[in-house]
């Protein structure tokens, strides 16, 4: 921080300003720009792009930081994630992690949330707490993310483009791909 | 000489007056300011966002967002009209309805004519009102008068399709006219301009209809500047799926149009004709900025402190979007909602008593080269030595390979999704 510091009052000096400091970037300044693409406070209304609202913050950093190091593969996250220090990335994880819970209306299908719910109940709850409501550690909260961002998500772990973290890996082995997507209706139905 | 040309220098002689004469028969003062008030000027992607985000940030500043149209047209996506993705404009048109109830912004439908920044009033038709702060989204103008023989009919005839609406439907019905076998000529004007992947792209959605329609026709785009604007390797590439379609031609200005002939001149001496002709002329801060003193030396853009958006010309206004110098930030819809949103941060920082906060921005682009197949440009900015600049090491386009194309069309949709609904609730 203290690099940053001695270039503002540079850029304080050049430009002569009255007042003498710049805040650093607010929780607010950091997160607000990524909401064009991600909603209002994080709350998405794209069916392909996931809510931040109400993420888990240790998800939010693991994701962010994974983007960053190209460890997770993307479009444009890794390049923008690039763009931010470690405390920003910690900043926002903080702020959205503060807002509700982002509630999407989405059409699913009733035998596969009820089939799903007894697969969450068996195979991912020690994990995705509450029903997907909750993360734990690095483990994101589900609940009402949008079904095409989820099954483009699934798509990416099965081709090995993302690597699933070895505890879900281990539960996925034994689901058939209709289980997985009975999972993945039951999350989205989530409120 | 032109009417844009004679209107942008009657505006100029009225800024003279907002700059310090007096002004004779001040326009009658309506809504009468109580408490602190901030007006935003223009409702496309900075200015809603402006209003909106003041007041999601202070619930105690009143803000009052004057637009002239009850509805707006996203030019984002707009060039899908062109391709025949889209079969209207109902998708990218927004309302501000919802917007004003949610946060409780005041709205006005009305045409600003002028802004007095000494005494701090915005004039309207209707009257004129008072404001603390100011912010200004207003988009850009035309420099029409650079191109000889462009008049006020010349729009209609070769449209620009640059600002969406009627003109980019109007651009639809000429392609949808033509017979197979014509020549569609689009141009684009020397950076900086709105939008500097746009005209590439739009090369692309026409070819498109071209193929699937007229295949005998082919596309020109005559650009002005040196090489590709955005993204060349990219879209180079992306063209290679329209082949004989496009051709390219660059360093070829358009410096004269012939409305009768359906021609083009190119560097004045070589007459291009075309079956439909789009020409979008180069760009500059519209009049309204020019009037009230708020363009810079170039003649052409408001420049504005990096961290806060505020002139540098006129304290207590605030210039957002295509009309502001903002250093490394492209002249795009996304780089417009990031702006309004550092420059809502600062505003309420300062109507509050506190300093300014460093400034972090964003920058997202798609462009689509087909239907279900896109390519982008992203990055993240931040203030050094007082100008806006890329984070070192970030940002940048996509793979080169084309294999996110598909993966980026999906995103793309989700980006006007939430772009649009941001700006309108």
């Amino acid at each position: 921080m203290s690099k940053k510091w001695s270039t503002l009052a540079i850029a304080v000096g050049a430009l002569a300003m009255s007042s003498a400091t710049f805040a650093a970037p607010s929780p607010e300044m950091l997160a607000n720009a990524c909401a064009g693409c991600h909603g209002t406070n994080g709350g998405s209304a794209g069916d392909t792009m996931p809510s931040l609202a109400n993420q888990s913050e240790a998800a939010f950093v693991d994701a962010m930081m994974k983007f960053k190091s190209g460890e997770r593969s993307s479009t444009i996250m890794g390049r923008l994630a690039k763009g931010y220090s470690d405390e920003d990335i910690k900043a926002m994880a903080g702020f959205f992690n503060k807002q509700k819970l982002h509630v999407t209306n989405q059409m699913v299908d009733k035998k596969k949330v009820a089939l799903g719910a007894k697969l969450q109940e068996k195979n991912c709850s020690r994990c995705h707490l509450e029903e997907g409501k909750e993360g734990k550690d690095d483990t994101p909260v589900m609940a009402s993310q949008w079904l095409p961002y989820l099954q483009m998500q699934m798509e990416l772990y099965a081709s090995g483009t993302r690597k699933m973290p070895d505890k879900m890996a281990e539960k996925v082995k034994g689901l058939s791909k209709d289980e997985l997507d009975a999972l993945i209706h039951f999350y989205a139905s989530k409120k | 000489m032109t009417l844009d040309r004679r209107s942008f220098l009657k505006l100029l002689a009225a800024g003279a007056g907002a700059a310090g004469l007096p002004m004779i028969g001040r326009a009658a003062e309506i809504m009468p300011k109580k408490g602190r008030r901030v007006i935003v000027i223009g409702g496309g992607y900075g200015g809603s966002i402006a209003a909106k985000y003041i007041r999601m940030l202070d619930k105690t500043i009143e803000v009052v967002l004057i637009e002239k149209n009850k509805q707006y047209v996203s030019c984002p996506f707009s060039n899908h009209l062109l391709a025949g993705y889209i079969k209207d404009l109902s998708s990218l048109t927004i309302g501000y309805d919802k917007l004003a109830k949610n946060h409780g912004i005041t709205m006005v439908y009305d045409e600003v004519t002028a802004i007095d920044p000494a005494a701090k009033t915005v004039t309207t038709k209707g009257g004129s009102i008072a404001y603390d702060k100011l912010v200004v989204s207003p988009g850009v103008d035309f420099r029409t008068e650079e191109i000889e023989g462009y008049d006020d009919k010349t729009p209609d005839i070769m449209p620009h399709a640059w600002k969406a609406g009627p003109q980019t439907i109007l651009l639809r019905k000429q392609l949808e006219a033509m017979k197979d076998g014509g020549t569609v000529i689009l141009t684009a004007p020397l950076a900086p301009f709105r939008c500097p992947p746009g005209p590439y792209e739009r090369v692309a959605m026409v070819a498109d209809y071209l193929k699937n329609n007229k295949p005998k026709s082919k596309v020109i785009l005559l650009d002005a500047n040196p090489d590709i604007v955005s993204k060349p390797t990219l879209f180079r590439k992306g063209w290679e799926m329209y082949p004989g379609l496009i051709e390219y031609r660059k360093a070829a200005k358009v410096t004269a149009v012939n409305n009768q002939a359906m021609s083009v001149m190119v560097e004045g001496i070589d007459e291009v004709k075309g079956d439909v002709i789009n020409v979008v002329p180069a760009q500059r801060a519209t009049a309204l900025m020019a009037g009230a003193g708020l363009i810079g030396e170039d003649k052409k853009w408001c420049p504005v402190n990096a961290t806060t958006f505020e002139s540098t010309l006129h304290k207590d206004v605030y210039v957002v979007g295509d009309s502001s110098s903002a250093g490394a930030m492209p002249k795009s819809g996304y780089s417009a909602n990031s702006e309004a949103k550092v420059c809502a941060t600062n505003i309420v920082a300062a109507m509050n008593g506190k300093e300014p906060i460093e400034m972090s921005g964003i920058n997202t682009c798609y462009s689509f080269l087909s239907h279900d197949e896109a390519i982008s440009v992203a990055g993240v900015y931040t203030v050094k030595e007082g100008k806006i600049v890329g984070v070192p090491n970030s940002g940048g386009i996509s793979k080169l390979d084309y294999s996110d194309a598909k993966v980026e069309a999906k995103y793309a949709n989700s980006w006007l999704k939430n772009i649009l609904t941001e700006m309108s609730t």
